[in-house]
């Protein structure tokens, strides 16, 4: 418990490696784009973040779904897991989108419903933080939090929708409402490879992440647990 | 829950329902605040924004559910609040009846509340800026989305209520999560206050009713988890 496992280390340097072999791909094996030059690199690791967050906020929401049925704390643990590292990745994949688009769209932000779900969607978990801080009990805690994870991971498409429709009977000016486009571009074999490289990366390093959170999760239970019984 | 002798689903939802109602007769504490605040909302509105007399419909929706959702919080708050701090809370849950049973009457009790307010804020919205809001489609959409904030909204105050930072917390949790209902509210308003043809507004009242069911069944689903001590 108190040592770091074997396989874990083996994962760390795993997903290190993964990462510098997908940093080196960025930047020396993908062609540079023709209209957008190389701002549009940032464009792998861009989508590779925002799969990791997606899927650390579905992981918190199905592990919510599992926590209300076992009551498990090990459940609980998982789904705050998850959310942070989810928040993080989201909030990387929404500030790289943004480091793009002001060269491509001429604009840091617009009111695309990608841009604008990715950020509600960042609004909703750190929420579901605040909502965690306000309670004392770690059961309560566990329940509120597994209901509001489901609740928030639901509204997450319906707010998608709802703004893709918005913006489709009114298309905003600036930089287009759809994102392919401006700035689209049809990709190379080579463009490909890439992208695929940083997505498998990527989710090493979440595994990895999410693995190291966990254990600081039961080790912080631990603590507590011990604080606990010296008082008594 | 279905023991012998004890009450129906219904009868208890209609219960909790009447107890709201009775004790809001009694006291007017929630709706006088509620609709107090909604007309500040509407004031703090016409000189923020320097209204004119003849809006825009587009506008006038967006304020009318910008107030109808602020004034809602209020209520959201104080009809959870009050069952928490005095202790009702733990009566009702000692009642032999079916926890979703509680939801259902304390979320038709906000939604009543909800309606009121608004029966009251549409024809005033009507005087003060010269148009007329009370239209068959603006009332659907009304009772809609005043469903869909309703649903979510009792379900995530009752666990607000029961945090250390309950007062801030509600509007954190509950608007990131409301949002496609406020779209969806907003656009449908519009559309019925612009006279635009019926296949423009549809889009917006199927999102409507997609909300309005998918968050009133997944909170009859959890509720029973919020309350269980």
């Amino acid at each position: 418990m108190s040592t770091t496992p074997r396989a874990l280390v083996v994962l760390d340097v795993i997903a290190g490696l993964a990462l510098a072999v997908a940093a080196g791909m960025v930047f020396f094996y993908a062609p540079l784009e023709r209209v957008m030059g190389a701002v549009q690199k940032v464009f792998y690791f861009h989508v590779a973040a925002g799969w990791v967050g997606m899927l650390g906020f579905g992981l918190a929401a199905v592990a919510g779904i599992i926590y209300l049925m076992r009551r498990r704390s090990r459940w609980d643990l998982l789904g705050v897991a998850a959310i942070e590292i989810g928040l993080v990745f989201t909030l990387i994949n929404v500030v790289t989108g943004m480091i793009w688009a002001r060269p491509v769209w001429n604009t840091w932000w617009t009111w695309d419903p990608r841009l604008t779900t990715a950020t509600i969607m960042e609004l909703v978990y750190i929420a579901y933080l605040m909502l965690r801080q306000g309670i004392e009990d770690p059961e309560r805690r566990a329940r509120f939090g597994a209901v509001y994870a489901i609740v928030g991971f639901l509204s997450v498409p319906l707010t998608f929708f709802s703004i893709r429709i918005f913006r489709t009977i009114h298309p905003v000016v600036l930089g287009s409402g759809d994102p392919t486009a401006t700035g689209a571009f049809s990709m190379t074999p080579r463009m490909t490879q890439t992208l695929m490289v940083s997505l498998v990366a990527f989710s090493l390093l979440f595994v990895a992440l999410l693995w190291h959170r966990l254990r600081l999760g039961e080790l912080g239970e631990r603590v507590e647990q011990l604080r606990l019984k010296l008082q008594s | 829950m279905k023991a012998t002798g004890a009450v129906s689903f219904w009868q208890a939802t209609l219960a909790v329902l009447w107890k709201d109602l009775a004790a809001e007769w009694r006291s007017r504490e929630l709706l006088s605040a509620m609709l107090v605040f909604a007309l500040l909302v509407i004031f703090i509105f016409n000189f923020a924004l320097e209204l004119q007399t003849q809006l825009r419909a587009g506008l006038s929706a967006g304020i009318l559910w910008v107030t109808l959702i602020f004034a809602g919080t209020l209520g959201l708050n104080r009809s959870l609040a009050v069952e928490k701090d005095r202790g009702c809370l733990d009566g009702l849950l000692l009642a032999p009846v079916d926890r979703a049973a509680i939801y259902a009457g304390k979320a038709l009790a906000n939604w009543v509340f909800m309606l009121i307010v608004a029966a009251i804020m549409l024809p005033l919205f009507g005087i003060f800026y010269n148009a007329s809001l009370v239209l068959p489609g603006v009332v659907l959409v009304v009772l809609l989305g005043a469903e869909g904030y309703v649903a979510v909204g009792t379900l995530l105050a009752s666990m607000a209520v029961q945090a250390r930072t309950r007062d801030i917390l509600l509007p954190i949790l509950l608007f990131p999560v409301v949002i496609p209902v406020v779209v969806a509210a907003v656009k449908a308003t519009g559309g019925y206050l612009q006279a635009l043809p019926l296949e423009e507004i549809r889009p917006w009242l199927n999102l409507l009713g997609v909300y309005d069911v998918i968050f009133t069944s997944v909170a009859f689903m959890v509720f029973d988890s919020i309350l269980e001590e």
